[in-house]
């Protein structure tokens, strides 16, 4: 019998392209929202799991003992967790090994990241994520990977383009009604398709924007949340899975590391059959292909049939399988670590009918996040319920 | 969730000022082979999760964790990594097994500082960048600020710091994993240039390259995987705050130190840590250290671990051996891996695996990391025998 | 519906409220060298692009022929010392045509654009594919499951390095 462990409180700050706050601020917002959001103070948290990607857009070494004091960290037992982009959704899975394990009966997880202190950009780190011997010399860029990846998905399926503008006209479009959104405009399929090409196949508007933000959200054990709240949103299952390093050697079309990670959460959970179990996901998006790649991985798609379902409305907000209401990477913004978080934030708030404007119809009971990082092979994934 | 945790296997590799045979997964690659061995020759496939503990900067790449799984036998695993000491590391895999869903969990860490040509630059890279990183000083200076503190406030004199660097080094010339082994005088040490006063050269622990990786399983596995378990009877992790002006005990005090051990010591059932722990393996990073961390751990009274060295109470034949394996001042620092180095001792001498240095009839043993400077957080575990 | 979930900070800046010295900027920038230790297996790989030749490791039990080549199967989790030649010559696996450098600033109107691929080196086993550069190509021309041929650095330009290999161009 594994313990019970529940999210009882969710908060964030807003996605902006520059922010004021530094990260410990940005971190100390979302905390602060978070514990106000279930009436409680830091008195009342045990411990911490916080998360933020690479040190290097900070310059920082040691970035998460920086962090600390803005988690609300001091004098307290506090670990962070790093697997790359997908540290936001993996730091509430270490959140839940603190409080499941029966170690402690609240835990705080915190994710930030401030990218735009990195200059000349945010990306240039990036080089940094590859083979210091066997790739580097290239001078490689992240686009790299991801159009390597984006191009072979879509020979694969015949997909084109046009198919994958539709998640980024989508999300956008959820992620107006989101009020920590980094954007204001609607975007059409022609604008992606037509916006300047970085790398083929991908396009500036198939990919989310740098952005500063921080998210949060609070865990307690079954005892404790009964005590806080009567919408206690249960994790009922957890999965992540790390693929190999010799990321060319691995077919890119299919992300077999998200299949297992989404089977271990879905055994834990119980779960047979995710398409029909599942009521709202909330896939990362960080690229639009991204989403429809990772449903496929997370077995809520048929592989290769996912376009005909997005263009038949099954991922609408209405739809049978509502994808990223809260608008995704690409409709909120994408704080590495903190726009995981995020996805959580979005389902705590959906299961308990609090998303207003962007509320999935059909009191959705059940929910799954995923996030992908490190050289495009690791996800975590979440199950919540209530 | 009251799952007992046991340590069922232990492999390192490396252990050498440089390593330049070995690429640092390959260095990893050895010890785990051995460590899976050690385990009953288990295979990787059938372990359930792999954590390690590192930092981007020390090993230049951006999302170090990326190259983890492979030299683990981990593809396709539940990999993650721990940006913190590898006993925070330990102890997220603990708590994986103490949640149910896993079974049997690796740890791992590394060094692989040699390949670093500026270690200092990257420590003041850990300083804050507005306040602190402007006065672009040696980052040492920290550690002579806390020095100079803890002199003050607890009355341990210059030379008691310096016999804690005569013991270790001392302790090292048993240890064929230690590289700073030597037989020092006195003033060797005092009379040693300074690097931030009141700290010398040779106050500081130096460089090492290695890799550790230990396993962990449940009760019902370990029993199957190996007949010389040792048990995890309490971990704890704290940190005080990384702002150098605000610890709440100031800068002469460990209150990180403090705090973690007393979380191990309340899960593991300690009262008197004094009666109840047989010996330490204990951060040593700087010379005072080790006294300030004695105090901190509850293992004497405030003020009195200096003095307590110099009646032999720390030494390898004393009340409470202390760093019998050399620590980081006699062995050489690990970095990350600083935490599972101190547990591999701790391991050792349990086993009776420990060599020339085998302490006598050891039941339970206490290990205990720092992160080094700038930082305020540590890491404790408290191990025996007995489950 | 009532929007009831809690947003806080996140205080925009724009470019003006930073030019015009609103906003105290601290910069510095990062001094930090290495030298990595290649090890057993990817020494050699570079020694032997240093010949012109590509080398890959072989494991005795699932008998992949790997490249990079390894000290271990990572699989199987045994060390390998079987070495085996392969060739220069692969198939594309998949590519991209790049217009931005590796800093992220845009390529200039006369640079070409890059184009990194996944190559299948021939003589590896299936699957098997190292990133490299396409060259000697029109950009539209290039087809996923094309093949190419390694364009070597002249030897005396050989350093033992990944970019002995000039880039990969159509066979
Ligand atoms: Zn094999």
């Amino acid at each position: 019998m594994m313990r019970k462990v529940a999210i009882v409180g969710a908060g964030m700050t807003s996605f902006v392209r520059r922010a004021l706050e530094t990260p410990k601020e940005l971190s100390y917002q979302a905390t602060k929202v978070t514990l106000d959001s279930c009436g409680l103070t830091l008195d009342d948290v045990d411990c911490i799991a916080h998360g933020t990607a690479p040190d290097a857009f900070d310059g920082l070494h040691q970035n998460g003992e920086y962090m600390v004091d803005g988690c609300g960290g001091w004098n307290k037992p506090t670990m962070r967790v790093y697997v790359g982009g997908g540290t936001g959704i993996h730091a509430v899975v270490h959140g839940w090994h603190h409080v499941a394990s029966g170690l402690f009966d609240t835990c705080l997880v915190v994710c930030e990241e401030k990218m735009s202190s990195a200059l000349p950009h945010a990306q240039a780190f990036f080089l940094t994520i590859f083979d210091s011997i066997t790739e580097r010399p290239l001078e490689p860029n992240l686009l790299w990977i991801f159009a390597l990846e984006m191009n072979r998905y879509m020979e694969r399926y015949g997909y084109t383009k046009e198919d994958m503008a539709l998640v980024a006209v989508k999300n956008k479009q959820n992620g107006l009604k989101h009020p920590a959104s980094q954007f204001s405009e609607k975007v059409t399929v022609e604008d992606v398709v037509n916006s300047e090409m970085m790398a083929y196949p991908v396009s500036r508007l198939d990919v989310s924007p740098v952005s500063d933000g921080a998210a949060a959200v609070l865990l307690a054990s079954e005892r404790v949340a009964r005590r806080l709240t009567d919408k206690p949103v249960w994790i009922e299952g957890v999965g992540w899975s790390l693929d190999t390093a010799y990321w060319a050697t691995r077919d890119l079309y299919y992300p077999r590391y998200t299949d297992t990670a989404a089977r271990m959460a879905y055994d834990m959970a119980g779960i047979r059959e995710p398409d029909k179990e599942i009521h709202v996901a909330e896939p990362y998006d960080p690229f639009d292909y991204k989403a429809l790649h990772h449903l496929e991985g997370l077995q809520l798609s048929p592989r290769g049939k996912t376009v005909e379902l997005l263009r038949d409305g099954h991922f609408d907000i209405d739809g049978n399988l509502p994808m990223c209401p809260s608008g995704g990477l690409l409709g909120v913004g994408n704080p590495i670590a903190a726009a995981g978080t995020m996805k959580v934030c979005e389902l705590f708030w959906q299961l308990r009918g609090e998303a207003g404007q962007r509320q999935v119809p059909g009191n959705p009971r059940r929910g799954v996040a995923q996030s992908w990082g490190d050289l495009m092979q690791v996800s975590s994934v979440v199950v919540v319920g209530n | 969730m009251n799952k007992k945790v046991a340590i069922v296997g232990l492999g390192f590799s490396g252990f050498g000022t440089t390593t330049p045979d070995l690429s640092y997964r390959e260095m990893i690659f050895e010890a785990a082979t051995r460590c899976y061995e050690d385990a009953g020759g288990i295979h990787p496939q059938a372990i359930d999760s792999f954590v390690a503990s590192s930092e981007d900067f020390m090993e230049g790449i951006s999302i170090a964790d990326e190259y983890v799984p492979d030299q683990l036998g981990a593809v396709l695993k539940p990999v993650h990594s721990i940006t913190g000491d590898s006993l925070q590391g330990l102890a997220s895999a603990m708590m994986q097994i103490k949640t149910g869903q896993q079974n049997i969990v690796a740890a791992s860490a590394f060094s692989k500082v040699s390949n670093l040509s500026h270690h200092e630059h990257l420590v003041s890279y850990a300083t804050d960048p507005v306040y602190i990183r402007p006065f672009n000083e040696n980052p040492y200076f920290i550690a002579g600020l806390e020095m100079n503190r803890y002199l003050h406030e607890t009355g341990t004199t210059r030379d008691q710091c310096a016999k804690v660097v005569l013991k270790n080094r001392y302790n090292a010339l048993k240890n064929p994993g230690a590289c700073y082994g030597a037989r020092l005088e006195l003033e060797d040490v005092t009379g040693a240039p300074a690097l931030s006063y009141p700290l010398g050269i040779y106050d500081m622990s130096g460089h090492l390259d290695g890799a550790i990786v230990v396993l962990l399983a449940s009760e019902e596995r370990a029993r199957e995987l190996t007949d010389k378990p040792v048990w995890i009877k309490g971990i704890g992790w704290a940190t005080d705050t990384p702002n150098l002006d605000s610890r709440i005990e100031g800068m002469g005090s460990a209150v990180y130190a403090k705090l973690a051990s007393q979380q191990a010591y309340r899960m593991a059932d300690i009262n008197n840590p004094f009666n109840e722990i047989d010996f330490a393996e204990i951060d040593d990073t700087f010379s005072y250290k080790e006294l300030q961390h004695l105090e901190a751990l509850n293992l004497c009274g405030p003020g009195e671990a200096g003095r307590l060295l110099e009646l032999g109470c720390f030494s390898p034949d004393g009340d409470i051996p202390v760093n019998v394996s050399g620590g980081s001042l006699g062995a050489g620092y690990l970095h990350e891996a600083n935490g599972l180095q101190r547990l591999m001792e701790v391991i050792l001498q349990l086993r009776g695996e420990a060599g020339p240095r085998q302490l006598l009839d050891v039941e339970t043993g206490l290990a205990f990391a720092w992160r080094g400077v700038p930082t305020a957080t540590g890491a404790a575990a408290v191990i025996s025998t007995r489950p | 519906m009532e929007d009831t979930i809690k947003v806080a900070g996140g205080t925009g800046l724009t470019a003006d409220d930073i030019k015009s010295g609103k906003i105290f900027l601290t910069e510095d920038s990062l001094d930090c060298a290495y030298a990595w230790d290649t090890g057993v297996a990817v020494n050699r790989y570079l020694a032997e692009l240093k010949q012109g030749k590509i080398i890959a490791t072989r494991c005795k039990k699932c008998k992949r022929t790997m490249l990079p080549p390894r000290l271990f199967c990572e699989l199987c989790f045994i060390p390998c010392s079987n070495w085996q030649y392969v060739q220069d010559t692969g198939i594309v696996n998949t590519f991209s045509i790049c217009h931005v450098h590796w800093d992220a600033t845009r390529i200039g109107k006369d640079e070409k654009p890059h184009l990194p691929a996944v190559i299948e080196i021939d003589g590896a086993s299936e699957g098997m594919g190292i990133m490299h550069l396409l060259g000697e190509v029109d950009p539209e021309e290039i087809k996923i499951g094309m093949q190419v041929k390694a364009v070597w650095k002249p030897e005396a330009e050989r350093t033992g390095s990944i970019i002995d290999i000039k880039y990969f161009k159509p066979l």
